[in-house]
């Protein structure tokens, strides 16, 4: 088994709460390493607090033993995940299917002014008219917006 | 065990479990949604400064008793008053982002790179108590609240840290309600939190 069987195999996985993006796009897998039959996968947690997280590593480790091999999946709580981890094709999943994708990471810590200025995209209409109604939404990854073009609510992907 | 990361973990739990309180009947709806979903990432650094400290994160976090918790009395207190939650969210946060930016210099990497984590979420938290501050700030019942909670507020960090909150928050520094004492509230919120865990023998799975 080579690790590119394996990195093919849990792009299958689909990210539970946002199931159009799989684990490989989401950037949350670190590395793979294969020997003798042993798989050790290391994955990073997007939150800390992810309910979805148990989800995730059960998934992965019964797709590594789906290949016959014995599963070792690590979890990293550090701060080597961003979203800017997420594929460009991620992205491209996530915005047609109505989430904004995240805006890149600053050196420093994001802003209320910035949550507050018009620099984030509608992903429907494209349009910047678009403000900000809850820092937080229905999981802890994401803000609600509002189109002001479009009239249409969206999710924002928060940057961490 | 490290007293200064327990000490973290437990404020964290605690008050994540005070936050969720909100969920369902916070005054507005989206103010559901975010103290749920700041209660859940608090929750969540909790688990995973445990889990720095212990191989069982659970046992830790639910089967000791009352008095041997480590959180500061702030975030044990039962805050029934949107203006005394919101004051505490923002004390809180001021208070903890002074900790994290601490124990993001601490020369063990897995410290430093669990602080450097927490704290890109906790500057979601930090947005939503400014947000607030900036709504509030005028009006006395929140001006009461955030007095009558300072002296809590003081009690969150070492001595040392506690001028740069003070300076941060422009408010005089006092005498602290400190860490070490629990108030009655707490005994309360443990028997609420711990009830399933003492209820099911020990290894019960989900």
């Amino acid at each position: 088994m080579t690790a590119e069987q394996v990195w093919a195999a849990l792009d299958e996985i689909a990210d539970p709460e946002i199931p159009v993006i799989s684990l490989v796009d989401l950037g949350v897998i670190r590395s793979v390493d294969v020997h003798d039959g042993h798989v050790r996968v290391e994955f990073t947690p997007t939150f800390l607090g992810c309910p979805a997280l148990e989800a995730m590593k059960t998934a992965m480790e019964e797709k590594v033993a789906g290949l016959g091999a014995e599963p070792e999946v690590r979890v990293i709580s550090d701060d080597s995940w961003s979203t800017d981890r997420i594929t460009p094709a991620g992205r491209e999943k996530l915005r047609t299917a109505g989430f904004a994708p995240p805006a890149p990471r600053e050196a420093s810590a994001p802003q209320l002014v910035q949550l507050q200025s018009k620099a984030f995209r509608c992903p429907y209409c494209g349009s910047t008219e678009t403000k900000l109604e809850n820092i937080f939404g229905p999981t802890p990854c994401r803000s609600l917006r509002y189109c002001e073009s479009c009239r249409q609510p969206f999710e924002q992907f928060k940057t961490i | 065990m490290n007293e200064l990361l327990l000490g973290l973990a437990d404020d964290e739990l605690i008050i994540g479990w005070r936050d969720s309180e909100w969920t369902g009947i916070a005054p507005m709806l989206e103010e559901d949604v975010a103290f749920s979903s700041i209660a859940q990432n608090e929750i969540g650094h909790a688990r995973a400064v445990y889990e720095l400290l212990t191989d069982d994160a659970d046992a830790l976090a639910l089967d000791r008793e009352p008095a041997e918790y480590r959180c500061a009395p702030l975030v044990e207190l039962r805050l029934l008053d949107w203006a005394h939650a919101i004051a505490r969210r923002w004390l809180y946060e001021q208070a903890d982002e002074i900790r994290i930016s601490a124990l993001r210099e601490d020369g063990d990497a897995r410290i430093a790179g669990l602080a450097a984590k927490i704290n890109r979420e906790e500057a979601y938290h930090r947005m939503h108590a400014e947000m607030w501050h900036e709504r509030l700030r005028d009006e006395l019942r929140f001006r009461d609240a955030v007095a009558e909670l300072w002296p809590y507020a003081l009690g969150v960090l070492p001595p040392a840290q506690r001028g740069e909150l003070a300076s941060r928050t422009g408010l005089a520094e006092v005498g602290a309600v400190e860490r070490g004492t629990h108030t009655d509230d707490l005994a309360q919120l443990w028997d609420e939190m711990t009830m399933v865990r003492r209820s099911q023998p020990a290894g019960t799975q989900w």
